[in-house]
């Protein structure tokens, strides 16, 4: 059977050599696929080039069976994919309220019990709730752009570096919450970590990347396990 | 101390329509980081309309609304036609293309309508209401500050209330990961073209006939006038518009009673450069704007 | 770095010179070939070419855009007169000396406005200048006592020298005088372009940050830029009360202000040449509509009068801007490196690291 999320010979360059190469990538409905690989190793570029911020050169994305080619940014994220850039995103002048409103804008009626449930989810941000985002800690932020993430109830997470910057318990409460979103709601993440330990801990696949393109593909728990790619890919 | 009185109430009602034409600036400087040099020559061809209607029909009214549309139309057109091919890398671009603007404008204005000034009614008493012997607002003025305030009121709904307005802010301050969560930011920055214009439009079309009168560079002194808010106030707040609006106005109207009309360009010069030289980001600027 | 190691667009100092004597007697020997109406016209691109030359400089050098240099010609024109009308002799040494007072007038002017908002970045030099050139008819008549309202100042007729009489006419004089002085002007800003300030100018525009860290005064350079721009419009200004032998608000609108940015936009920004370009076409243009037009009913004939003009520069602009935003300058460039598929620069090793990151090539100018 086919993956939810399905990438094949995907090709990226902007311009001069390319940035991804023939790359293939299969996220099953349910599951969380890390992306792990060095700086570089074009882990940001894939996750834009599935929200369509950057073109694609050659090969195709598939959602649900569907070809995403042609689709713009704005009508990929009401087809189910989200995405949570680097560096989280968090508009800093808006409320934490106002960022969650702006997750779900296009949902209609729903959008109500989907904040609620963001807030249930994080406690911290429920009091926080007037601030503008500035205000908010590291730990706090990344809740937020999860939970604006959540908000519109999507088919597939993307979520590039959320553990950056933060404290090891933040990390591990975050990658928790991942975890049991995916095996209570059935929600499909691909999770782009330079964080490898934390990734492959939650994760039920890994996929390694180095220099654009992909070296190894396997059970997350046979990836942590491996030295050889660790020494040659991960840097560890 | 009477005459004190009537140039407070006069400046007042002179600083809110001052404060539309600021916020206008404002609406388009925060969504998209150009300051509109084009937007009193865009206003001035509204303020035609008005004209043009006005005297078809002899309503008022009907030429108040042809060019409020006229206003948005405009704002559409200059969006998609003209300021889609700034530059986002180079600032000049877009105030440049402003500059052309205001040129074809102008000069398109002059060959159609010629130079001289055309005389133009509004529905209302010009001269002063008085209470207890002492000269107050004019009912004209009465008038401006109320539609004034009514549509200050109505943005501030607007974008504090309203998924629009929300959506506008964020891709005004986030363009990309607004996109990434669903607003179509190109269609935002259009609608902030549209209402900017339309603001724009009706500060003309409330100052022009009390106190530029219609020609087709009417609005070049209301440009610099509106600009000298928004540096007071602060570019990026509406806050500051409202409030630069209302200290400008009134200081004109000051100068205008105890100095004489002929000093304000250079009492507005004066005033700009105090303000740029001692406080660079406006007297009101949010903290906020300048954190990362 | 050393004094040998050159950016593309600086050149040795003495090529510098050669060129400008060069240009100057080519300009010089031409005013013999046109007739008075052409002579006068040449006076005018000479004096345009000040102003839009500095602006040039301004933009390509800090990115600042100035919409208020027909104030500053203005400042310089009555700095010109004023000082000519005070002087109690006539002669060489009053031109020069009032050139020098109109000089040092756009001087004062342009530092105080530049103190104010070049500074910053973003659109506040633009709206300023702005305010400046709007303001200038109500400055004229506040202080008319001196400056003489609307009617301007006028300066006592001063023909052609008596040993030159024979030869040339009036106008051919004129202009002659105002390539003269252009070309100082030019060379000048050519130099300061060229030269240490220069290259701190560019450090400044591409990455203000990184100028500082790197102990630039970035603030400092920006202002000391428009001064330079501004006294380079004062001089355009002196030598067009010189040729008009009258200084007027009313020749210097916010229209007019607006033509010398069509000037230095269809010329290409940051190019001298462009500026050069520019000039002519802004003299040129109305000067050939006009004789279009002149042939219309009166009433058109009226409406479309400078109407016309400012409406193809305004297209012309928004054209430049969209299509071509390199200008003139720009297309002749890149059509000579059309025809000329080796670059003209030296090999790379000849220049090493800067130039990647301070330069800005010919056409991001």
């Amino acid at each position: 059977m086919s993956a939810l999320l399905e990438v094949r010979g995907l090709t990226v360059g902007y311009g001069g050599a390319p940035v991804l190469r023939d790359v293939d990538l299969d996220v099953p409905a349910g599951s969380i696929v890390a992306l792990v690989g060095a700086n570089g190793a074009g882990k940001t570029t894939l996750l834009r080039t599935l929200s369509a911020l950057v073109p694609v050169t050659r090969g195709s994305i598939r959602l649900a069976g569907q070809d995403l080619a042609g689709v713009s940014v704005e009508d990929r994220v009401r087809r189910g994919l989200a995405h949570v850039p680097e560096g989280r995103g968090v508009v800093a002048e808006l409320t934490v309220d106002e960022n969650l409103r702006l997750g779900g804008l296009w949902r209609g009626p729903d959008r109500r019990t989907a904040v609620a449930e963001v807030y249930e989810l994080f406690e911290p941000l429920a009091r926080r709730r007037d601030n503008p985002g500035h205000q908010l800690s590291g730990g706090e932020r990344q809740m937020l752009s999860l939970g604006r993430a959540l908000v519109a109830r999507p088919t597939v997470l993307l979520l590039d570096e959320p553990s950056l910057g933060l404290a090891p318990r933040v990390v591990a409460q975050i990658m928790g919450v991942l975890r049991s979103l995916a095996d209570r709601t059935g929600l499909t993440v691909l999770l782009a970590e330079q964080n490898v330990v934390g990734a492959l801990s939650v994760a039920d696949h890994g996929v390694v990347l180095g220099l654009g393109e992909v070296v190894a593909s396997r059970p997350a728990h046979e990836l942590a396990a491996d030295d050889r790619l660790r020494h040659a890919y991960l840097g560890f | 101390m009477d005459r004190l009185v009537f140039l407070l109430g006069t400046g007042l009602a002179r600083g809110a329509v001052l404060a539309l034409f600021a916020l206008a600036l404002v609406l388009i400087w925060r969504g998209a980081r150009v300051v509109n040099f084009a937007q009193g020559a865009m206003a001035v061809v509204s303020t035609y309309v008005a004209f043009e209607v006005t005297s078809l029909t002899g309503s008022y009214w009907l030429g108040l609304l042809a060019a409020l549309l006229a206003g948005g139309l405009l704002g559409f057109a200059v969006e998609r036609g003209v300021m889609r091919f700034a530059s986002p890398a180079s600032p000049l671009s877009g105030v440049i293309l402003a500059i052309g603007l205001v040129m074809v404008l102008q000069s398109a204005l002059g060959i159609l309508f010629g130079p001289d000034y055309r005389p133009m009614r509004v529905p209302f008493d010009d001269s002063a209401i008085v209470v207890g012997g002492v000269p107050l607002l004019s009912p004209y003025d009465l008038f401006v500050l109320v539609v004034a305030v009514v549509v200050m009121g109505a943005l501030a709904v607007l974008f504090r209330w309203t998924s629009l307005g929300l959506q506008m802010r964020a891709a005004a301050f986030a363009p990309e990961v607004s996109r990434l969560l669903g607003v179509r930011v190109s269609r935002t920055v259009t609608v902030g073209w549209v209402l900017s214009s339309v603001v724009g439009s009706l500060a003309a079309l409330l100052l022009v006939p009390t106190s530029l009168g219609l020609n087709p560079h009417a609005t070049d002194s209301l440009f610099v006038l509106g600009f000298t808010v928004a540096v007071v106030g602060g570019l990026d707040s509406p806050v500051g518009a409202l409030v630069g609006g209302v200290v400008v106005g009134v200081a004109m109207s000051l100068v205008t009673g105890y100095l004489g009309a002929g000093l304000v360009p250079i009492a507005v010069l004066v005033l700009l450069v105090l303000v740029l030289l001692l406080r660079p980001a406006g007297l009101f600027a949010a903290a906020e704007a300048r954190r990362a | 770095m050393t004094g040998r190691q050159r950016l593309p667009g600086q050149r040795p100092l003495a090529r510098t010179l050669v060129l400008a004597a060069g240009w100057t007697v080519v300009a010089l020997g031409g005013t013999f070939a046109l007739d008075p109406f052409r002579n006068y016209q040449l006076a005018l691109v000479a004096a345009y070419l000040c102003a839009t030359a500095g602006l040039t400089v301004l933009v390509g050098a800090t990115g600042q855009l100035s919409l208020g240099h027909a104030a500053l010609m203005a400042v310089g024109g009555y700095g010109f007169a004023l000082t000519t009308n005070a002087l109690p002799f006539g002669g060489l040494a009053a031109f020069v000396l009032a050139l020098l007072a109109g000089a040092l007038a756009a001087a004062v002017v342009g530092l105080l406005l530049g103190l104010a908002a070049a500074r910053l970045s973003g659109p506040y030099l633009a709206g300023l200048t702005l305010a400046v050139v709007v303001a200038l008819p109500a400055v004229a008549s506040t202080w008319s006592t001196v400056l003489h309202g609307d009617q301007g100042v006028q300066i006592p007729f001063e023909g052609v020298p008596d040993a030159l009489r024979r030869v040339v006419a009036l106008e051919q004089w004129q202009a002659m005088v105002a390539v003269v002085v252009t070309a100082a002007v030019v060379t000048g800003l050519t130099l300061l372009r060229g030269g240490r300030f220069g290259l701190k100018m560019l450090a400044v525009r591409d990455d203000e940050v990184a100028a500082r860290l790197s102990g630039i005064p970035a603030g400092r350079v920006k202002v000391l830029a428009f001064t330079a721009s501004s006294v380079a419009a004062g001089v355009g200004g002196a030598v067009l009360c010189f040729v008009a032998q009258a200084v007027s608000p009313g020749a210097y609108t916010v229209g007019f202000s607006l033509l010398l940015v069509v000037a230095v936009v269809i010329g290409g920004l940051g190019s001298i040449l462009g500026a050069a370009l520019g000039s002519v076409v802004v003299v040129l243009l109305p000067w050939l509509i006009g004789r279009l037009t002149a042939s219309l009913p009166a009433d058109a004939a009226q409406r479309l009068d400078g109407n016309l003009a400012v409406l193809v520069f305004g297209l012309l602009l928004i054209t430049v801007m969209a299509v071509a935003p390199h200008g003139l300058h720009g297309a002749i460039d890149a059509a000579r490196r059309r025809r000329r598929p080796t670059p003209d620069v030296p090999p790379p090793a000849a220049e090493p690291a800067p130039r990647k990151v301070l330069v800005p090539t010919e056409e991001q100018r």
